[in-house]
């Protein structure tokens, strides 16, 4: 029988196996502890962004029976608003994602399904994110001949 | 315990319509005679009525995501964690029911 070979305590060996790689005492990453409050601090910023949303779009003016082009045209000429939704859209699909994932990793017990589930799960949220952020930076008001924005009437 | 549920209930449906608003707003790139048929369905009656449903889930999520915070970094929150659950019952009740009869009202055309 041989004897696992195991470092003492503070010796440099331990010290050089315990180093690098963001790992502690138990070889596993902070991922989990960062994830947490990753949760606190997006959640925390979405309630603004989110609310915020609902309030300009569905509260003022016409509410939902203002909503067309001409009415995201119109926020999206305004760098402000690119900026709420730019953070909004990262913020939340993130926090989204790291909620399924936690869900998944409680629910689906056998190792094959769980792989599985979070594949599609990243790959669909990338996806969703790099679509969004292309249509805030690529978007074109004057895709709208009647559009009545100074940017358009030339 | 059964706020929890509801905390991860609630979150599951938001992150769903999320990915599907996401790809409607995607539609502004491809001509606004599109992006205008597709956000016309958001008008309807129905769907108008499941949008109440989605902003009553987007409230209690939003405040008892709030709680939860109080929970784990004020440090009288666990002890206060039952009236801090009431007073989510409370904000969600004082911003829903605006919602809801400005929302309705736009819907059904009031």
């Amino acid at each position: 029988m041989t004897t696992p070979e195991i470092a003492q305590p503070r010796s440099s060996t331990r010290a050089v196996s315990l180093k690098g790689g963001g790992r502690n005492r138990s070889g596993q990453t902070n991922f989990e502890l960062y994830s947490w409050l990753f949760m606190r601090l997006s959640g925390l910023a979405l309630v603004v962004l989110v609310l915020g949303h609902l309030f300009v779009n569905l509260m003022l003016g016409g509410g939902i029976t203002a909503l067309d082009f001409g009415f995201v045209a119109g926020k999206w000429a305004n760098p402000l608003w690119q900026v709420w939704d730019l953070l909004m859209l990262w913020l939340a699909m993130l926090h989204g994602t790291n909620g399924l994932r936690t869900i998944t990793n409680d629910y689906a017990e056998k190792d094959q399904t769980r792989f599985w589930l979070k594949a599609l799960l990243i790959t669909a949220s990338i996806v969703i994110v790099v679509l969004g952020t292309l249509v805030i930076f690529t978007f074109d008001p004057c895709l709208d001949p009647s559009s009545t924005l100074s940017v358009c009437s030339k | 315990m059964w706020s929890w549920v509801a905390h991860r209930i609630t979150g599951v449906g938001i992150f769903f319509f999320l990915l599907v608003h996401v790809l409607d707003t995607a539609l502004v790139r491809v001509s606004p005679a599109a992006y205008n048929e597709v956000i016309g369905t958001y008008k309807n009656p129905i769907i108008g009525l499941l949008e109440v449903g989605l902003v009553a889930a987007i409230l209690f999520h939003a405040f008892n995501g709030i709680r939860l915070i109080l929970v784990d970094f004020w440090a009288k929150g666990p002890r206060y964690q039952r009236q801090m659950m009431i007073g989510v019952g409370v904000v969600w009740v004082v911003l829903f029911v605006p919602f809801v009869i400005r929302h309705l009202s736009h819907v059904f055309g009031g």
